[in-house]
């Protein structure tokens, strides 16, 4: 190359050629050493989009949460009566608390059909829910309606100063034979 | 008389300007070479093909359905984007912003326009696509394209029900618990769905109500404000954007594809 762009004017003939005798020059990366190159950084560039597609679904999901607990207490066993619907905690918890000849128990206040809250009727005894009409006995039995199945029952138990404490991240099916479970209802 | 008739008109002066050239390279669609540049040269038409069978865009055959569901596609951009002055997308203003739209703001139908479109566009959407279906136009070679429709269509019934929540009233607050309320049976992805209970440590499920694919729809475990403003940006920004894409390539496909509706 350089002594191609000698000016034509230097009189001086070029040097001679490299003997013909020399080894080729060896090239700083072979065709091996390229491709794994090549799969090396496509290895990282797929990490690193797995790694930002990873950390884009966990941005869905905050930190906190500024919801009402799944767990709460509520008050001392003796201020419920028997054959009454508690409703004090049904709008900022979505919990009614029975208290039955049995015992106090957690019913959620979402319909089994399709998640509406229905109201208690005192007067009729039942739940009524006002986006399809099923209706549910106080135990949460359902018994009119479209509702597929009974109200589900949460974890309840006795906390350490004597309240009633309710734990809604474990729930209880009556059709999966849940209700005889000793969490679900608070012998009294 | 006659030197107006020699004087060139100011319109045709105008074509000769730079300023005309820069923009329009070709002359008036008026033989068959300027009629396919005028389609080839604009980024818009170009998606179209350059010509159409006449029995191919017969009315009665078409419907003009698929042209009617984008053209309400673009009235529901342009009155979405003007409710978007008015509409702030929160628990405390949504409710009030939505009376203001109809007592408050001249043109107090804007929303419904919207609302009416939205309703329209499914409608016009089932009816091409049962036309496309009915006349065949989903064998190969297009039967990509019907693949792209059928992705547009739940892309419509998902713009329809994430606008559902934003007037924050009742009905929207029940609809949208309701419709939620089916992501819980997503298979493994929701808390109720087949196989999440397969997804445990122990006794600590990986696949509750607070890490389901139902929390990241609503953003809480329940529709509250970040739901509301969840389905804003779904609404207003993601979705759209999306069927905006799939409307360019859905376009294109038919020109790709043989053209419009007529036997390839």
């Amino acid at each position: 190359m350089s002594e191609e762009q000698k000016p034509p004017t230097t009189p001086t003939p070029p040097p001679p050629a490299p003997a013909p005798t020399s080894l080729p020059v060896q090239p700083t990366m072979t065709r091996r050493k390229f491709l794994s190159w090549f799969a090396l950084g496509w290895i990282a560039f797929s990490a690193a989009m797995a790694g930002f597609l990873t950390s884009i679904v966990r941005f869905l999901f905050p930190n906190v949460l500024f919801e009402p607990p799944m767990t709460f207490k509520a008050g001392l066993p003796s201020e419920y009566q028997v054959g009454k619907v508690d409703e004090r905690f049904k709008i900022k918890y979505g919990v009614w608390i029975v208290r039955s000849a049995d015992g106090i128990f957690a019913l959620s206040t979402v319909c089994t059909h399709l998640g509406c809250t229905p109201n208690w009727l005192d007067a009729e005894k039942k739940f009524k829910c006002p986006c399809h009409g099923s209706g549910f006995r106080m135990s949460g039995i359902n018994f009119e309606g479209p509702a597929p199945r009974p109200l589900e029952r949460f974890k309840i138990e006795l906390a350490d100063d004597g309240q009633v404490l309710i734990d809604k991240s474990k729930s209880f099916h009556q059709e999966k034979g849940e209700w005889s479970d000793p969490l679900s209802i608070l012998k009294v | 008389m006659a030197y107006q008739v020699d004087k060139k008109s100011w319109w045709e002066e105008f074509k000769q300007s730079q300023f005309w050239k820069s923009i329009f390279r070709h002359g008036a669609p008026t033989d068959k070479r300027n009629q396919s540049l005028v389609i080839l040269s604009n980024v818009f038409l170009h998606l179209h093909p350059v010509t159409a069978r006449k029995s191919g865009i017969r009315i009665s055959y078409t419907w003009c359905m698929g042209g009617l569901a984008f053209f309400i596609f673009l009235v529901e951009v342009i009155t979405g984007v003007l409710l978007m002055f008015y509409y702030r997308p929160t628990a405390e203003y949504a409710f009030n912003d939505i009376m203001a739209l109809r007592d408050h703001v001249p043109l107090g139908i804007m929303r419904e326009i919207h609302r009416w479109g939205a309703h329209a566009m499914v409608i016009t959407v089932w009816i091409h696509m049962f036309r496309v279906f009915m006349t065949g136009s989903y064998k190969p070679p297009r039967e990509f394209n019907w693949n792209v429709g059928v992705v547009l269509l739940v892309l419509t019934l998902l713009l329809s029900f994430t606008g559902y929540l934003l007037p924050w009233d009742q009905l929207a607050m029940w609809a949208i618990t309701v419709g939620s309320n089916m992501a819980r049976a997503t298979p493994f992805l929701g808390h109720e769905g087949p196989g999440a209970s397969l997804l445990k440590v122990g006794e600590v499920s990986l696949v509750h109500s607070g890490d389901d694919v139902r929390f990241a729809l609503l953003g809480g475990r329940f529709v509250g404000a970040p739901a509301l403003l969840r389905f804003y940006v779904l609404h207003c920004v993601f979705i759209p954007l999306a069927a905006a894409v799939l409307m360019a390539i859905h376009f294109w496909r038919i020109r790709k594809d043989g053209g419009i509706s007529s036997p390839v």
